[in-house]
């Protein structure tokens, strides 16, 4: 096989890898909008937050990663709870676009403790997995997206189970659909507020952590991460759980190809904004996304 | 069983739409609520559900009380618990969960599996035609379906009190007659204590114990459904014009003139 097709074969892979992790991010941002139309514009946050809570855990308190990352994702709940419960409860009855921007300020308030505690230097983060390459055929894969894909995946399937047969999860799909009938059954709305912002939280402090093992350490940039959310929901459709993993995926392998062949060309940067890019064409030619509902309100 | 004392409600701090509306709901019975479009019989229902806050409506004056509580306040998931649920207007299924999603989520405040299956049985038995669309989304179903899934939903919750809201608004007066024959059934067979709204009053009192009926935010008249049925003025104006479920414009002027009789 020639070196061009092991090239190109390399960047999908890594490209899917970190694209299920774009996913995973956008399902809490979907859920957090189909349970109460609220768009979240801190993601970046959510998962800044994650790393480092499992940095501070892992590498600074010295917890066995066995009771490190139990606690980081107990902490990532707080947070959803603090969110849903301190911030967003005392905004109900208010325009949506006072919560939204609250989502927003929240975000900055987030990123300014985070900097406040540990400051904005890059800390190395735990390998979780073993970054010595093993051959899949003639490309040589790391474990550490391997790992990372596997990760994403079988937490997108556990949620799509939970989502489809479960009670709670079907309450919440309830909501979604008329937030009046699902009261009316005795359904609490704002428990299923509460617990898709947990959600969100918790799949973002994965995300931060699988993110951090990947690159080896975490600092703010980490943040850009999180906000390729919202190509992915966009690209998506904003109603659809299945559509954002897909599309996260093909986000992933899209800003890993103009990375590997256009960067060399404009000299750096076409990967960063790739996926921003598919973002503003999207709005332009299928607004309701490639899986979305036509009918869906665009914000 | 359920008592509404004087009960006002305004819509968003202005919207005065009951002033003083007072019935009673005995145990065990249907009772119908009657009135013209725009009287304020959705509301009295949303008022007892809960569900006003949801419309940014409250009550602002005297009381609601069901076995012996106070009610008016609580959240509509509360008082969903104790036994009240409302079949909103206008078929509200949810329309992207399948029929049996929809069933399911109806009995959400129970625990007693085995309770829940059987009601899923019985709902089927008496809905059977929901069987057979058990695994398709809700949103597809004829009208006639959607209303039979959203009483069907309801009656997974095990209320002791349902608050049916117009159930035959729209549909062909044979489907009418099948729905009400069931209401009628599942009241006999189960005992559920039924507060029917209804334009269509003809059919209403043919099931109704009791009637009241209700114009401009307030009770005006009420009485046993067999006095109601038997009433020149009811006869008049609800049962034989209401059939079509509209109101030409100058029954309306009619209308008004009798209301002013029935004031005083
Ligand atoms: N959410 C609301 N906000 C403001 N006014 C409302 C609201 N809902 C109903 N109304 C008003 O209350 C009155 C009674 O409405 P409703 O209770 O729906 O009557 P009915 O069910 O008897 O047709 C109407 O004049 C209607 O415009
Ligand atoms: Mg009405």
């Amino acid at each position: 096989m020639s070196d061009q097709i092991v090239f190109l074969l390399q960047l999908v892979i890594t490209g899917v890898a970190v694209g299920a992790v774009y996913s995973l991010m956008a399902l809490g941002f979907v859920l957090i909008y189909k349970a109460s139309t609220v768009v979240n514009f801190g993601p970046g946050e959510l998962v800044l937050f994650g790393a480092y809570v499992a940095w501070a855990t892992i590498l600074n308190m010295k917890l066995h990663l066995a009771v490190a990352l139990p606690l980081t994702l107990v902490v990532a709940i707080l947070l959803g709870l603090v969110i849903e419960r301190g911030v967003l409860r005392p905004l109900i009855g208010e325009p949506i676009i006072s919560v939204i921007m609250v989502t927003f300020g929240f975000a900055s308030v987030v990123r300014g403790v985070l900097n406040m505690t540990w400051g904005s230097d890059t800390r190395p983060f735990p390998a979780l997995f073993s970054s010595q390459p093993f051959h899949l055929g003639p490309v040589p894969v790391s474990p550490v997206h391997l790992w990372s894909f596997v990760t994403v995946m079988v937490l997108l399937a556990a949620f799509s189970l939970f989502f489809k047969y479960s009670l709670i999860g079907t309450a919440m799909r309830a909501t979604a659909d008329n937030q009046q009938v699902a009261q009316s059954l005795g359904v609490s709305v704002k428990g299923v507020f509460a617990l898709s912002w947990c959600i969100a939280t918790v799949v973002s402090a994965l995300g931060g952590i699988i993110l951090g093992s990947v690159r080896g350490g975490v600092d703010f940039s980490l943040a850009d991460y999180g906000l390729k959310v919202f190509p992915v929901v966009i690209l998506g459709g904003l109603d659809s759980v299945a559509g954002v993993i897909v599309s996260g995926v093909i986000i992933g392998v899209l800003e890993n190809l103009s990375g590997g062949y256009l960067d060399p060309i404009f000299g750096g940067g076409v990967k960063e904004v790739a996926p921003f890019v598919v973002l503003v064409l999207i709005l332009m030619i299928r607004p309701y996304g490639l899986f979305g509902r036509k009918d869906v309100e665009r914000v | 069983m359920l008592r509404l004392n004087n009960v006002q409600v305004i819509y968003s701090d202005v919207i005065l739409v009951l002033k003083g509306l007072s019935l009673e709901v005995t145990e065990g019975q249907i009772v119908a609520l009657l009135g013209a479009n725009g009287a304020g019989k959705t509301t009295t229902l949303k008022a007892i559900s809960g569900l006003l806050k949801t419309e940014d409506g409250r009550v602002t004056d005297g009381s609601i009380e069901f076995m012996g509580r106070r009610i008016d306040g609580l959240d509509p998931e509360d008082i969903c618990r104790r036994g009240i649920v409302q079949v909103m207007e206008g078929r509200k299924v949810l329309e992207t969960l399948t029929v049996e999603e929809n069933l399911r989520i109806g009995g959400y405040t129970r625990r007693d599996a085995d309770g829940i299956q059987q009601d899923l049985r019985m709902i089927y038995e008496y809905f059977p035609i929901l069987v057979t669309r058990r695994h398709q989304v809700a949103g597809y179903l004829s009208g006639g379906e959607q209303q039979m899934l959203v009483i069907g939903r309801a009656l997974m919750a095990r209320p002791k009190l349902l608050l049916l809201d117009e159930p035959s608004l729209g549909l062909a007066p044979l489907l009418v007659r099948e729905i009400f024959d069931i209401i009628r059934k599942i009241h006999e067979e189960r005992g559920t204590t039924f507060l029917l709204v209804e334009q269509n009053a003809q059919m209403a009192l043919r099931i109704a114990d009791y009637g009241y009926i209700m114009e401009n935010g307030r009770i005006v008249f009420d009485g046993p459904a067999a006095k109601l049925r038997g009433n020149d003025d009811v006869r008049e104006f609800y049962l034989g014009l209401s059939e079509a479920g509209r109101r030409k414009s100058f029954k309306d002027v009619k209308f008004y003139k009798r209301r002013k009789r029935w004031a005083f």
